[in-house]
């Protein structure tokens, strides 16, 4: 080795992880499925890295074979037609911010993915590995649950089609099987006067994991009366999560203070988080009602002027 | 450890290397093809030291793997000055001194020029957003700061 910090990056010590890690680039779902099934338990689904290079180099994880689905056209697309539209699950944030339909039609998933780390790691950062990586506190989860995202994954029998607020068994877990991959994430068009918002806390202004998340959508008549609404709140429980009470609290009404008291009170009651260095249980549970009401309101803004 | 070759192109030329499946791109550069200009900082995408142009975008290169850049382009700070001449963006780090150890140097050079690229005309408070990904602990940013928008207006007039 000719230079001393070259071989620092990623080399697990004393495993047999080194020998025996490989790279596949299949260009094809049938490929990647066909990879994944000929592979031991160890493999792992590889799209941006930026989570998953820091697990290596941390040896969270020990790979035997990373399959990389960034060469398969489905996972690197942004489709719109008539009633969906289709993220793939390799989308970098960088691609998706620079997506004027996906853009104007999904401002809050949006939004929620561009506040993932450094303008470096939204080059990389993929939409479908934030939510793979099941981390409770990734924005752009509680903003997907909110459009009502559902992912479309491959596995042996063919494609299965989940709701995202189902994918995710808890911190850094999912529901899906060794033999499984998130191929694309399908998310409802939003119709006329409908619209979605995300906001997080962190005490800084940039380069911070959330506090507290909440990813809201309503869909209003030409009264103004709530005709339709999801709100999903993260960082405040096992995994983020739908509060059906918040959208119940909307449905049917104009949406004046009282109902966003009735909001904050559901998104509060559906919290059950734990104290870090980053919020104590109490702060994420106020916090969670704030902005539960504020990405209401953004959102009731947002379908208003349309 | 599995072995793939490699072909690419950097700061303009064709490379081919071998390099282990747990290799990162940082590791290549670094130690196979004796670009040392790029920095290792963390290793884990927090620093910005080993930032460079992958297909255009910035981005880490300690969490890009050796074995994905097949076909890709890469762009480094050694790429960056033109025929012995230094880029603008170089030349006016050192006219406001926006450097002491030079450690994260090369990274925010190359996150200032992809940055620009998109924004030739930044603010001040968007130049400090881009540049959030790159960390530097002897300056205080500030200079930094003034020297990208310097460069930045330096660049614009040269356009005209």
């Amino acid at each position: 080795m000719t230079d001393r910090h070259a071989g620092s990056g990623l080399k697990s010590r004393g495993t047999k992880t080194l020998q025996d890690m490989n790279y596949e680039a299949p260009t094809s779902v049938e490929a990647a499925v066909a990879a994944l099934a000929a592979a031991d338990d160890e493999a792992h689904i590889f799209a941006g890295g930026t989570d998953l290079l820091v697990q290596l180099r941390e040896e969270m994880i020990r790979p035997s074979l990373f399959v990389d689905i960034k060469r398969i056209i489905e996972t690197r697309t942004i489709t719109v037609d008539d009633t969906h539209v289709r993220i793939g699950a390799a989308v970098t944030g960088a691609e998706l911010s620079e997506h004027d339909t996906a853009k104007t039609l999904l401002p809050g998933v949006v939004e929620a993915v561009e506040l993932i780390g450094s303008a470096q790691v939204q080059g990389r950062a993929t939409v479908g590995g934030n939510l793979c990586n099941a981390s409770p506190a990734a924005d752009s989860v509680p903003a997907l649950i909110a459009a009502g995202a559902v992912a479309q994954i491959a596995g042996p029998n063919g494609l299965r089609v989940v709701a995202v607020e189902d994918l995710l068994a808890g911190p850094s877990r999912t529901n899906l099987s060794g033999n499984e991959f998130v191929v694309s994430l399908d998310i409802p068009k939003p119709t006329t006067r409908s619209a979605d918002a995300y906001l997080r806390f962190i005490p800084r202004t940039e380069m911070d994991i959330a506090v507290v998340g909440a990813g809201a959508a309503v869909t209003l008549d030409a009264d103004g009366i709530c005709t339709a609404s999801r709100l999903a709140l993260g960082a405040v429980a096992p995994t983020a999560r739908l509060v059906p009470a918040a959208a119940m609290a909307m449905i049917g009404k104009k949406i004046d203070d009282t109902v966003l008291a009735s909001v904050a009170a559901a998104a509060r009651d559906a919290c059950n988080p734990i104290d870090d260095k980053r919020g104590t249980v109490a702060f994420r549970i106020h916090v969670a009602g704030v902005l539960a009401i504020r990405a209401v309101k953004i959102a009731i803004e947002r379908a208003e002027a349309k | 450890m599995a072995r793939h070759l490699i072909n690419a192109m950097v700061n303009g030329d064709r490379v081919e290397f071998v390099c282990g499946t747990g290799q990162t791109l940082l590791d290549v550069l670094r130690g196979e093809l004796h670009l040392t200009g790029t920095k290792n900082g963390c290793g884990t995408g927090d620093c910005g030291a080993c930032t460079v142009v992958l297909n255009g975008r910035p981005i880490n290169a300690c969490l890009v793997l050796g074995a994905e850049v097949d076909g890709s382009e890469i762009e480094t700070i050694e790429g960056m000055a033109q025929g012995g001449e230094l880029h603008p963006l170089q030349q006016k780090f050192l006219d406001h001194a926006a450097l002491q150890c030079g450690i994260c140097t090369p990274g925010i050079l190359k996150m200032a020029q992809a940055y620009l690229e998109t924004n030739p005309d930044p603010t001040e408070t968007e130049v400090r957003f881009a540049l959030a990904g790159n960390l530097c602990r002897c300056t205080g940013y500030d200079k930094i700061v003034r020297a990208v928008l310097d460069a930045a207006a330096e660049m614009r007039a040269s356009e005209t």
